[in-house]
């Protein structure tokens, strides 16, 4: 049987492969196989987790019923009223609860931890010294004094209801070298990403279906 | 036509077909890639190096078999540290497709813990790892933002029962093991946008050590946090997981890889340099620059 499902994904996977050529018959067959099957497994997924686990031993056939999630239940009901053009609109009840709590919930965690303390740490401990000896730590304190500079250029860059002339000019040209920097690194990160994948891959291929690695 | 507009117009097959020629050659060729390990691996490393046994690290496999060959050997290497070390770890996946990851791992490092082995000097005995002593798999439950901010409080409010379906009083490493306060680190193995959640809901409500381990694409949005301390450690993508190994002494697809990586990476250098002079030499004869 693994022989079998190995074969498969080989199949499969050069399926794709053969995209890089040029689109052809067989790509499309193992994209459209993809997408049926993943929607397969997160419907299955979806039945056992949500409705059957959660809701229906939860709120049904437990000993002491959680009648909250009733109420989820009919929320999650109404979207499908949608399919009803007279009372479609009802659907937008569900949808404004879910907008408004996700909102809420996010707001404060993201405020705080991607803004409150990334602005704290950057303009706090700009001298770094060693916890050891106490003294500066020059190659840190470089580190911080950098990032203070590429959040403020960054930030002037960012700044478009004053001319980028002058002194204003190039603090925002500044900004735009580390902006590119940032995205030169983001870039070589990306390139290794996709290279472990196709190693991934070419392990496989050679690994677990020919046997020819070494 | 001269020879830098042919290759402004060179069709990009040939990239594809010379990069799996290097890819390919790589495999076969006997050389070695020195590993330099960064501080923000090492950080990870030397925090499960000095936990003591029976401390309990989380390990939370947010990924799905499209970022495994990435992942997975970061998981491999991190969980098997663990375990040698006698430390126990929870397993989450609030990746839909996670389960399936953690299953595979769980499954192939319990083969590769039964045999002895020396790493770094030192000798461990092979070791059965057990289901509900040295491990609890929680499973899956949508909704990750919920569940991290859920689990702070107990991890029974949305898992009454492990993954096998085992109610999580009865799991003898979970008796008095209720939240987040309980654990020594917390490992978030991702792809995608829940680590946003375990910076936000995790570590900046309930303020525990977290670690991250992510693909090569989501590394650099990621640095900031370190820096601010808001993560420990970070291993970025395939050189991270091989700088992980290595710190472990125990080499594996990561640093396989690493020699493919290489002379692949080399190649694309050399194409994006070519591709530039091309550019700007066809640019001046156009009298553009």
């Amino acid at each position: 049987m693994e022989t079998v499902s190995i074969w498969i994904a080989a199949i499969l996977t050069l399926g794709i492969f053969s995209f890089l050529y040029k689109d052809n018959p067989l790509y499309k067959a193992c994209e459209a196989l993809f997408v049926g099957v993943s929607a397969a497994y997160w419907a299955i997924v979806f039945y056992f987790d949500n409705i059957y686990k959660k809701f229906y031993e939860g709120a049904v056939t437990a000993e002491e019923p959680d009648y909250f999630l009733w109420i989820g239940a009919i929320l999650g009901l109404l979207f499908l009223t949608r399919l009803i053009p007279n009372i479609g609109w009802v659907s937008r009840w569900p949808m404004a609860l879910i907008v408004g709590a996700t909102a809420g919930l996010w707001m404060v965690g993201y405020f705080v931890s991607n803004a409150m303390n990334q602005i704290g740490n950057t303009i706090s401990n700009i001298i770094v010294r060693d916890a050891a000896t106490g003294f500066i730590a020059w190659g840190e304190t470089f580190g911080t004094l950098v990032i203070l500079v590429g959040v403020l250029s960054g930030l002037v860059y960012f700044f478009f209801s004053k001319e980028h002339k002058g002194v204003f000019g190039a603090t925002a040209k500044v900004g735009t070298w580390f902006l590119m920097v940032t995205f030169g690194a983001s870039f070589g990160y990306t390139v290794m990403s996709r290279m472990s994948l196709l190693i991934g891959r070419v392990d496989f291929l050679l690994g677990d279906w020919l046997h020819i690695l070494r | 036509m001269n020879f830098f507009s042919k290759l402004m117009q060179l069709d990009r097959r040939w990239v594809y077909l010379l990069l799996v020629i290097v890819c390919l050659s790589a495999y076969y060729a006997d050389f070695t890639v020195p590993t330099i390990v960064e501080n923000e691996t090492k950080a990870i490393y030397d925090f499960i190096e000095a936990l003591e046994p029976g401390e309990i690290i989380f390990v939370a496999v947010d990924y799905d078999p499209s970022s495994q060959a990435e992942l997975h050997p970061m998981t491999y290497a991190l969980v098997e540290h663990a375990f040698r070390k006698d430390l126990k770890v929870i397993f989450t996946a609030l990746s839909q497709n996670g389960p399936g990851m953690v299953d595979q791992a769980l499954r192939d490092l319990t083969d590769s813990l039964k045999l002895p082995k020396t790493y770094n000097g030192i000798f461990y005995e092979g070791k059965e790892i057990v289901n509900g002593v040295d491990y609890t798999f929680l499973g899956y439950k949508p909704y990750y933002a919920i569940v991290i901010t859920a689990m702070g409080q107990d991890y029974r409010i949305l898992f009454p029962s492990d993954y096998y379906g085992t109610p999580l009083d009865s799991i003898p490493m979970m008796k008095r093991v209720h939240n987040y306060d309980d654990i020594s680190l917390l490992v978030d193995i991702s792809s995608g946008s829940i680590t946003d959640a375990w910076i936000s809901y995790g570590q900046g409500k309930f303020d525990f050590p977290l670690a991250l381990g992510l693909t090569g694409v989501m590394t650099a949005q990621y640095y900031p946090f370190l820096q601010s301390k808001q993560i420990m450690g970070l291993m970025g993508g395939l050189l991270g997981a091989a700088q992980y190994e290595h710190l472990a002494d125990n080499p594996g697809l990561a640093k396989d890889g690493m020699r493919v990586q290489l002379p692949a990476h080399l190649l694309i250098i050399l194409f994006i340099i070519i591709g530039n002079v091309g550019y700007l030499v066809t640019r001046y004869r156009e009298r553009k620059i």
